[in-house]
């Protein structure tokens, strides 16, 4: 093998794992007693535009599914939950992440799915095909997607 | 939850009456069994759109009548090695098996659940020597159609209690279970959440007495087995098979969830 080539590759292992060590995994978040996660997951500013996409789009948070958002420009917003609109001027940035991160902390029993949780889960699946999970389960979305999906909701307010 | 004055908004105020002579039942008080559950029980065709629910009204526009009419076909046509027909001993179909569907899925004479698709594998394998169909054939498809449209407008008619109760409460465990990376169960969706849209879609209560159903999305006919299985694969969840012991424990216990509500024979759904 290149030897150029090998010493790059093991770099870029090097860089991913440094990146990843300092994100929060998702069996070690902290949920306060109101279900609140105080602290950001990855130490980095979440972008609010990527997280309007996460939350429209249906392989990733599809939040609109269950949820009116809107400053979203996605159609047949669903509404098994409560429309999103304002949801800043309810809520503080360490309760909309504890609610994304696992909506159960904050609302017992709830519906809503837990979007950065990796099990133990009931006859998990391989996506959408109906068939076994082949290893462990990756969580819905990965933790600076989270710090995108809390930047963007912390731009919805009315007052 | 919402409250139900909410829910009923987000119904159809609206009578079926498939060809104007045979009024069916698509609301109903719920079943003792419910109790704390539902208050009432509705038709998922209550749920669908204007277009939709015509549909169902006439058999002229009821494209699972062409299925229908194929499975009717086949009723006299002799198959396998004994040379018989499911009219040799059954007769004539609308008089032989008139309110069969009603009372399915029932215990067979050695205690096993069985299916409507059980029940006519069985006549095909060890009465005319035939082979069977598979669950979600053509030809299954189209007889078991025919023999649910015997039973339109009979009421739900299940039997739920001495041997049958394990099987229903294995059922009700099933209905209850949040499968999958999404953590839903069928009550998370048809219990708490009928009425509502989840997208595009929706959601009634998940009623199964309606089924063989043809859907306008697949152009085609689904059997309550199938509609199970994409239910729980949507939870990204590792679904059962249809004709598992899963899910015919879930058939009975649904199945019990609609009485009150008469069989349709043939619903149509987008
Ligand atoms: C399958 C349905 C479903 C999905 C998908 C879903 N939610 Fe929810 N969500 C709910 C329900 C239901 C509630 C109400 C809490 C309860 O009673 O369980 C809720 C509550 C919330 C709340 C609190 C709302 C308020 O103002 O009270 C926020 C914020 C929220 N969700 C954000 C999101 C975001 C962001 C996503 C996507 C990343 C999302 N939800 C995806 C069902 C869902
Ligand atoms: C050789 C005779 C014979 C033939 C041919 C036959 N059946 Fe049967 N079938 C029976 C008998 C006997 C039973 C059991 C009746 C009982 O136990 O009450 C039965 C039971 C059934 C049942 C369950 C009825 C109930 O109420 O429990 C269904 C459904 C059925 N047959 C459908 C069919 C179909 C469809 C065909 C043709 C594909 C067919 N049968 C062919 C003899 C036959
Ligand atoms: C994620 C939400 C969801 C879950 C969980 C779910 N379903 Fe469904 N189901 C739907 C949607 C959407 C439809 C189509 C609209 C409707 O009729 O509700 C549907 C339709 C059905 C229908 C067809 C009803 C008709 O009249 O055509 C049945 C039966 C059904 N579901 C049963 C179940 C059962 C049993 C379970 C659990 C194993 C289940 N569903 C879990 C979303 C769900």
């Amino acid at each position: 093998m290149n030897r150029h080539v090998a010493w790059a590759a093991l770099a870029a292992t090097f860089a991913a794992s440094a990146a990843f060590a300092a994100e929060t995994a998702p069996m070690d978040v902290k949920f306060t007693d109101a279900g609140e996660v105080t602290d950001s997951l990855t130490g980095q500013p979440g972008d609010p535009a990527k997280g309007a996409e996460v939350a429209a789009t249906k392989s990733l948070g599809n939040c609109v599914a269950c949820h009116v958002v809107s400053a979203l420009d996605a159609a047949f917003q669903g509404n098994i939950g409560p429309e999103l609109n304002g949801a800043a001027d309810r809520w503080s940035e360490a309760q909309l992440r504890g609610i994304v991160v696992d909506a159960k902390h904050t609302f017992e029993g709830s519906v809503m799915p837990s979007m950065y949780k990796t099990g133990p889960f009931i006859r998990p699946g391989d996506g959408y095909t109906g068939k076994a999970a082949t290893g462990d389960l990756a969580p819905i979305l990965n933790a600076q997607q989270v710090e995108d999906v809390v930047a963007f909701l912390m731009t919805l307010k009315e007052e | 939850a919402l409250s139900s004055a909410a829910l009923h908004a987000e119904m159809a105020e609206d009578e079926l009456n498939i060809n104007g002579d045979t009024p069916i039942v698509t609301k109903a008080p719920a079943a003792a069994h419910l109790e704390g559950h539902l208050d009432e029980v509705y038709s998922g065709w209550l749920f669908r759109t204007d277009d939709t629910r015509a549909m169902e009204q006439d058999d002229f526009d009821n494209p699972i009548m062409i299925y229908a009419e194929k499975g009717m076909d086949n009723w006299s046509v002799a198959d396998g090695s004994e040379g018989k027909s499911c009219a040799d001993c059954h007769g004539d179909i609308s008089e032989g098996m008139k309110g069969v569907r009603a009372t399915m899925p029932k215990l067979n004479a050695k205690g096993e659940l069985w299916s409507m698709e059980d029940y006519i594998n069985d006549c095909r394998t060890n009465r005319m020597g035939a082979e069977a169909w598979g669950w979600d054939s053509g030809a299954m498809h189209n007889m078991t159609v025919a023999l649910s449209v015997q039973s339109r407008g009979m009421p739900v008619n299940v039997k739920i209690d001495g041997d049958a109760a394990p099987f229903w409460e294995k059922g009700k465990e099933i209905y209850y279970t949040r499968y999958g990376q999404l953590e839903l169960s069928c009550a998370s969706c048809h219990e708490e959440n009928y009425g509502n849209y989840i997208r595009a879609d929706h959601l009634s209560q998940g009623q199964i007495q309606g089924f063989p159903v043809y859907r306008l999305k697949n152009a085609g006919v689904v059997s309550i087995h199938n509609r199970f299985k994409g239910c729980i694969r949507d939870t990204r969840a590792e679904t059962y098979s249809p004709g598992s012991p899963e899910f015919h424990a879930l058939e009975l216990y649904v199945a019990s969830r609609g009485m009150g509500l008469d069989i349709e024979g043939g619903g149509v759904r987008p």
